[in-house]
Formats: C-alpha cells, sequence, structure tokens
C-alpha cells in the first residue's frame, strides 16, 4: 500500500488557547521551555490570540511541494514521503534562501551560533515515520489540531463546513494555497482577519523558478550559437578587407583563401 | 628612507587600513558570536545590505568583464583593447571579493563544497553558485595573459590566443546565466515583494541592467583609475562606451516600464508614497540623468559629463539591487531593518581590499598594456 502523506488540520473555532501544543512541541523536540511570542528558531509553534479573542497557531505548513525544498541549492531541506518537510544540518549552508522562499515566514536561524543550523517544525517527522501522531495534535485537549493523512483530512474539512456553515467561513486554507499545503486551517472569519498571507497563488512556487530554470539549456544553445556566428561574421569580414587590401578587389575565391 | 615611508602614508590608505583593521575585529565576532552579533539580521530578514551590495551588486558592477571581452575578442571591436584588461581584472577582482564576502555572509561556509556533491538542480541559486565558480575560472584564465606577458611566456600566450575566443564566448554564456538567475531567485516570492520590483521577468531584467552598469563601472572605474594611479582615461573610448551605455538604458527602461504596464501595476509609480519615491529615485539615477546627459552631448561628452553620468549609472543600479533584495520585502511587511554600522564597514573592508589588490595588480602587472598583442595582429 502507498504510503499517504500526514498533515494537520487546525480548526480555530475550536482553539482555546492553552498552549498545550507548543508545551508538547517543546518537549519532544528538545527544545528551551520558554515560548517566544513568534517562531524562532526555539519555538517551532506559537499560538497567537488575535483582536477578535481567537487563537492562531503558527507553525510549518509542510507545503505539498514546498518552495524551500526547491530553493535549497544542496538540499538540506527535503519533503518525505510521509509528508514533513526536513531538515539535514550536514549539508546545509547557511545561505537562508529558504527563508526569503518560504510564504509563510517559517524557517528560523540560530542568529547568535557560530555553528548556526535552521530551524523549524518537523512535523514530528520521526514519530510520523512510525505511524504516530504529532505531539501538538496529541496534546491538544479540544482536537482543534487533528493528525491525519492529508486526503482524509481535507474531507473533514469540507464536512465541517457543509455541516455547520454558519460557524465556519467558506475555504480551507492550505487546501489550494501554494499547490496545497499540509497543514492546513478552518476559521469562523476570512482568513485575512487572521493575517494570513492570503495573496498567494494556487500552484507551488517552484513553478515559477522552474519555468525559468528550464529555459537555460535553450539560452546556453542559442546563445552560444549567437555569439559564435558573431565571431565568425565579424572576423571574416576583417579577413576579406586585409586580402582586399592586398591583392585588390579580386576574385571571391580568392579571398577565400585567405 | 624616511621620506617615502611619509609618501606611503597618504589619507585615503589610512581610511582603509582603518577599514580592515576594524573589519578583522568584527569577522573575529561573526565567526565566534554568530551572524546576529555583528548584522541587524532577524528571521523576518534573512538577507540584507551583504547579499544587496556585495552579492547582488557587486556581481552585477562586474558584467564589464564579460561585456567589454564580447566587445573585443567575439565582436572585433579591437579599438577597446586597451581597456578590456582593465576590466577583466575588475571582473575578476569583484568575483574574488565576492566569493569572499559569501563565506563571511553564509552561516555555515565551511559547507560551501556541498554545492558539488549534493546538487539541487531546481534551486536557482545552485546555477548561480555553479557558474560563479565555473566564471571566476574562466576570469582567472582570461586575465593570465598578463601573467604570460609579464613573464614572458610566449608560448602560452600563443596558447592563450588560439583559445581566447573560446573562452570568453563561454565566459559570456556563464555570465548570461548567472546575472540573470540572481534575478530569478527573487521569482520565487512574489507574495513578499513590492510590485514595483517583483516581476516572473526579474531575469531579464536583471540582465538587461547589468550590462549598462557594467559598463558603467568600466567608464566609473576610468576615472578612479586616473584619480589613483594617474592613469589617464581614454575619453575616445569612454564616450562609445557611454553611448552603448545608454542604448541598453532606453532598453531597459522600455522594458522595466512595459513590464509594470503589462502587469498592471504601473499605478503603483504614480501613488504618492515611500515605495514611488524610491523608484523614481532609483530609475532617475540610474536610467534618466545618464540617458538625457549621454544623448544631449553625444560623443563630445566632456570628463565631468561622463563621471557624473557613470557614478550615477552605478548608484542607480545598486539602489536597484537594494531595492530587490531589500526595500521591497520591507515596503510588504516592515521589519524594521537597516545595517548595522558593522555591516557597512564589513562592506567597506571589502571594497578597501578590492582598491588594493587593484592598484597592486596595476602597479606590478602590465594591466594597462596589451602593447604586445596590438604589435601582433
Amino acid at each position: 500500500m502507498a504510503i499517504k502523506s500526514s498533515g494537520l488540520l487546525i480548526d480555530i473555532t475550536r482553539c482555546i488557547g492553552c498552549g498545550a501544543c507548543s508545551d508538547a512541541c517543546k518537549e519532544i523536540n528538545d527544545l528551551p521551555p520558554e515560548i517566544d511570542d513568534k517562531l524562532t528558531a526555539e519555538t517551532w509553534t506559537v499560538v497567537r490570540e488575535k483582536d477578535n479573542d481567537l487563537h492562531v497557531r503558527d507553525l510549518c505548513r509542510h507545503c505539498v511541494e514546498p518552495a524551500c525544498v526547491a530553493s535549497c541549492l544542496v538540499a538540506a531541506l527535503t519533503k518525505t514521503e510521509h509528508g514533513p518537510v526536513i531538515y539535514d544540518k550536514s549539508v546545509c549552508i547557511g545561505c537562508r534562501y529558504c527563508m526569503v522562499a518560504c510564504p509563510f515566514q517559517v524557517p528560523c536561524f540560530e542568529w547568535h551560533s557560530p555553528n548556526p543550523r535552521i530551524r523549524k517544525c518537523i512535523l514530528c517527522e520521526p514519530r510520523v515515520r512510525e505511524g504516530k501522531s504529532t505531539g501538538c495534535a496529541e496534546a491538544c485537549p479540544t482536537e482543534a489540531t487533528v493528525f491525519g493523512d492529508r486526503e482524509t483530512l481535507v474531507e473533514m474539512a469540507r464536512a465541517r463546513i457543509k455541516a455547520d456553515p454558519k460557524r465556519y467561513h467558506d475555504h480551507i486554507y492550505g487546501l489550494d494555497e501554494v499547490g496545497g499545503t499540509a497543514v492546513m486551517f478552518l476559521s469562523p472569519v476570512p482568513f485575512e482577519d487572521l493575517d494570513f498571507n492570503t495573496d498567494l497563488v494556487n500552484y507551488p512556487l517552484s513553478d515559477i523558478t522552474w519555468n525559468i530554470l528550464r529555459q537555460v539549456p535553450t539560452i546556453v544553445a542559442g546563445g552560444a550559437v549567437f555569439l559564435g556566428a558573431s565571431y565568425w561574421l565579424f572576423n571574416r569580414r576583417e579577413k576579406v578587407k586585409q586580402a582586399e587590401q592586398v591583392v585588390g578587389p579580386g576574385p571571391k575565391k580568392e579571398a577565400d583563401d585567405v | 628612507m624616511f621620506r617615502s615611508a611619509v609618501k606611503l602614508i597618504t589619507p585615503w590608505r589610512l581610511i582603509m587600513a582603518a577599514f580592515l583593521a576594524t573589519g578583522a575585529v568584527l569577522v573575529f565576532f561573526r565567526f565566534t558570536r554568530g551572524l546576529g552579533s555583528i548584522t541587524n539580521l532577524s528571521d523576518q530578514t534573512p538577507w540584507g545590505m551583504w547579499v544587496g551590495f556585495d552579492i547582488l551588486a557587486g556581481i552585477g558592477l562586474a558584467a564589464g568583464g564579460f561585456v567589454m571581452a564580447a566587445a573585443v575578442y567575439v565582436f572585433n571591436l579591437k579599438k577597446y583593447r586597451p581597456i578590456v584588461r582593465m576590466a577583466i581584472l575588475t571582473a575578476l577582482l569583484g568575483y574574488i571579493i565576492f566569493i569572499v564576502g559569501l563565506i563571511l555572509e553564509v552561516g555555515r561556509p565551511w559547507n560551501m563544497w556541498r554545492v558539488i556533491t549534493n546538487p539541487n538542480i531546481h534551486s536557482p541559486l545552485y546555477e548561480v553558485s555553479l557558474c560563479v565558480m565555473a566564471y571566476t575560472m574562466v576570469l582567472f584564465l582570461e586575465f593570465s595573459q598578463v601573467f604570460f606577458e609579464k613573464f614572458g611566456w610566449n608560448r602560452l600566450m600563443a596558447v592563450f590566443h588560439r583559445l581566447s575566443v573560446m573562452l570568453v564566448i563561454l565566459g559570456a554564456l556563464i555570465s548570461t546565466l548567472h546575472q540573470s538567475t540572481l534575478g530569478t531567485l527573487f521569482t520565487i516570492a512574489p507574495s513578499k515583494m513590492h510590485p514595483l520590483w517583483y516581476s516572473p521577468l526579474l531575469p531579464v531584467h536583471f540582465f538587461l541592467s547589468c550590462i549598462a552598469a557594467g559598463l558603467g563601472m568600466v567608464c566609473f572605474e576610468s576615472f578612479l583609475s586616473e584619480r589613483f594611479l594617474k592613469h589617464p582615461p581614454r575619453m575616445d573610448l569612454l564616450s562609445r562606451i557611454a553611448r552603448f551605455m545608454a542604448v541598453m538604458l532606453v532598453a531597459y527602461f522600455i522594458f522595466r516600464i512595459g513590464d509594470l504596464a503589462v502587469r498592471g501595476v504601473i499605478g503603483l509609480a504614480f501613488t504618492a508614497g515611500f515605495a514611488a519615491l524610491l523608484f523614481w529615485l532609483e530609475n532617475l539615477l540610474f536610467v534618466i540623468l545618464p540617458i538625457i546627459m549621454v544623448f544631449r552631448r553625444g560623443l563630445n561628452i566632456g570628463r565631468t559629463s561622463l563621471f557624473i553620468v557613470s557614478f550615477s549609472v552605478v548608484l542607480g543600479f545598486i539602489m536597484h539591487r537594494f531595492n530587490v533584495a531589500i526595500t521591497s520585502f520591507q515596503l510588504v511587511k516592515d521589519a524594521g531593518y537597516f545595517p548595522s554600522w558593522m555591516e557597512f564597514v564589513v562592506t567597506a573592508c571589502l571594497i578597501s581590499a578590492g582598491f588594493i589588490a587593484a592598484g597592486l595588480a596595476v602597479h606590478l602587472l602590465p594591466v594597462h598594456g596589451g602593447e604586445t598583442e596590438k604589435s601582433k595582429n
């Protein structure tokens, strides 16, 4: 049986802002217990209270086709078949292009370390690989965060909106954004009111760069022909001129011999 | 003896020495306490001044190397031969400085070799790295003729002559690729950049602008070379280079404005605000002022005018790269980034090192020569 790619469904209508997810994350991933107010190298998920009394989690979205993975020049970031986007410090150069590329501003950097790493939620990859749930989903007392395979979660989200359309804003954030993400959100209000990035395309961001990079062989071939032909043309013109100066404007054949 | 020691100490050299000494201390902190200890970078602004200036602007301004080499060796414009070596030297030094800057800029430079063993061909940055490595080697080979001439290695010189065109064509191709791909880097972040600078066609913007900027730099450094190395600029050649540069600037500007119009965001350039102000300041310096000054006087352009034009182009070009790499991000989501004084000092250090290396090279090697070649032809 093919491995199903996992993800999380985060239902903002159910979140009470207790922060159990952040605590569990800290414990499971061996991070220092202080929880920062935004994502940092040591805080991989936070719950933020918004003006409208809603609590919103922030964490890596584990995109189906992640921009960070496409942007990493040494493939230090990879998307596993189980769903998580993971990081390998042994090859990472620390260029931070992944941070520029990520539309959700998730990857963080150890700015004060001489041996810095990129740090972010890894969707509890070692647990997920063994078929277990993520720490945050397991810790959530209200099932605001649910772990499962992405397809099932999409169905679940659709069913919830259908069953109670008044409770939900009719959109699953992460279903199509940047080609789909493994971590998806349901909200009672439009997502722009929660400061989500709603200015996203519905295809993978890596499509943009790849469509340009694909042209490289054509550009090289075209450029080589153009420059080669130019060289031949401009230098031949001169040789012909030199030949004409020596022997006078003779028959064409003579000029060719020079 | 005492007198010659005094002569060695000039105000400029003192300033450069001060920069280098401070820079050495800063580099020590950077490698013991992390990038955060000397830069104002953050998780919200992962790329700052060093990427904007040392890398994007530096590489772009070094484009004069491949443009002049192609002009002389491919398009057979022999009269530019006296300038081509200086252009190649600037490019070579530019790339070496860029690589040094990169070692300071990336967090884990000891892993840089992984680019060879762990390639990700889907990453534009991979293409840039590969091209920069290859092109630095090509530049070194192109510049090697100066060593051959200096030491009278005539057989190597003959080999170089036979291969020079191939080398120059290869260099031009690699340059075209990575100059444009530096623009491609940013196409992956459409929602994070201000639409006056984001474009899916950024690679074309980067390529067109680097040719003009590279030529602007060739002119600019000719004046610097006069000021510091007492080598008079070849106004007859520079005025023609400036004219071609102006043509490239027109092409760039038409493309720039056309691109904004097609994407339907040109209105933003006429919406009062900081973004529009930056946009017009950038284009005034990089395009409008230089075009007007060059086309008004044509080939009779005076020294002062040409100096202003080239300085303006270089400044405007740097501003464009800064706007793409830093400001356009800040305009969408203000992370309050402004470079720390230490970032400025490290950059000043790199520039100083470049000046010193260029000065030494001109003193020790026949950079302004190429006479032997001329007599051979």
